[in-house]
């Protein structure tokens, strides 16, 4: 996962990149045997400890999910963590230091 | 030590063993339950991200708010989007109070796409890249003040999104 945080103006807008297989549970393999759905769910970005963002995710979110928001009240150096779980239960949290 | 009280005391034993037992079983389940890696309040709806239908959908994910169409919301889409497994999507909004801002493609398998929660200190402009398996009405609901308002735009799909 990649997390980019910026303060722009009066916010900070926050970009990330995370590398996901968004499978659908509708895309069939070469032995036309179907892919079991496998999909990020629930993504929360806190700054400072408090929740500035989150998000509930379905199968028409692209491959490689990539989102953005912004919020008021951040500053440059302090961090901001994204957490992503999927329909699978696994997780990964990642840390970023506001630009 | 008589049979008759022997046979009582052991009854007593068990339902006590049984109590503990049931209430441990509880306590497990609600750490359990605890435990369970959920993010956000509000739960994942499957019954929302399963709908087939749009007015299905939309009804799950907003259910008792009545919808109105809003000049106030921003919807950046592609008129045409060539690739339909990557359609980039911006919604923005000057409105006051946003709590959320849930997308739909009314001709996907389900049309829900995506909700975002937005919290006081959000600004509300959010950006998502989207699978569109055929040309379809994009639409952006934002929930603002309790009420709910609409934007849509056609995104005409050249090769669709959710194919081999």
């Amino acid at each position: 996962m990649k997390i980019k945080a910026k303060v722009k103006g009066d916010a900070v807008a926050v970009k990330m990149l995370i590398n996901h297989v968004m499978e659908t549970g509708r895309r069939k393999d070469e032995s036309g045997e179907l892919i079991p759905a496998h999909y990020i769910k629930e993504v929360v970005a806190k700054h400072q400890d408090a929740v500035v963002f989150s998000a509930h995710l379905g199968t028409a979110v692209s491959k490689d999910p990539y989102l953005s928001f912004k919020f008021k009240g951040g500053a440059s150096g302090e961090s901001i963590s994204v957490t992503w779980v999927d329909s699978q239960g696994e997780t990964e949290t990642k840390e970023s230091i506001i630009k | 030590m008589t049979a008759a009280t022997a046979k009582l005391v052991g009854k007593r034993v068990v339902n006590r063993r049984y109590f503990l037992t049931k209430l441990s079983q509880g306590a497990a389940c609600l750490a359990a339950v605890a435990s369970f890696p959920h993010l956000v309040f509000a739960q994942w709806s499957e019954a929302a991200f399963g709908a087939k239908e749009l007015e299905k959908a939309i009804a799950e994910r907003y259910p008792e708010l009545t919808i109105e169409d809003s000049d106030a919301i921003t919807l950046k889409v592609p008129a045409i989007a060539e690739n339909g497994a990557v359609v980039p999507v911006t919604v923005k909004t000057d409105m006051a109070d946003v709590s959320s801002i849930s997308l739909f493609v009314e001709k996907n398998p389900t049309p829900l796409s995506a909700s975002f929660y937005l919290t006081p200190g959000s600004v509300a402009e959010v950006s998502v890249r989207l699978r569109m398996g055929e040309t379809s009405n994009l639409v952006a609901l934002v929930e603002a003040g309790g009420k709910l308002y609409r934007a849509q735009q056609e995104v005409k799909v050249t090769i669709g999104g959710c194919g081999g």
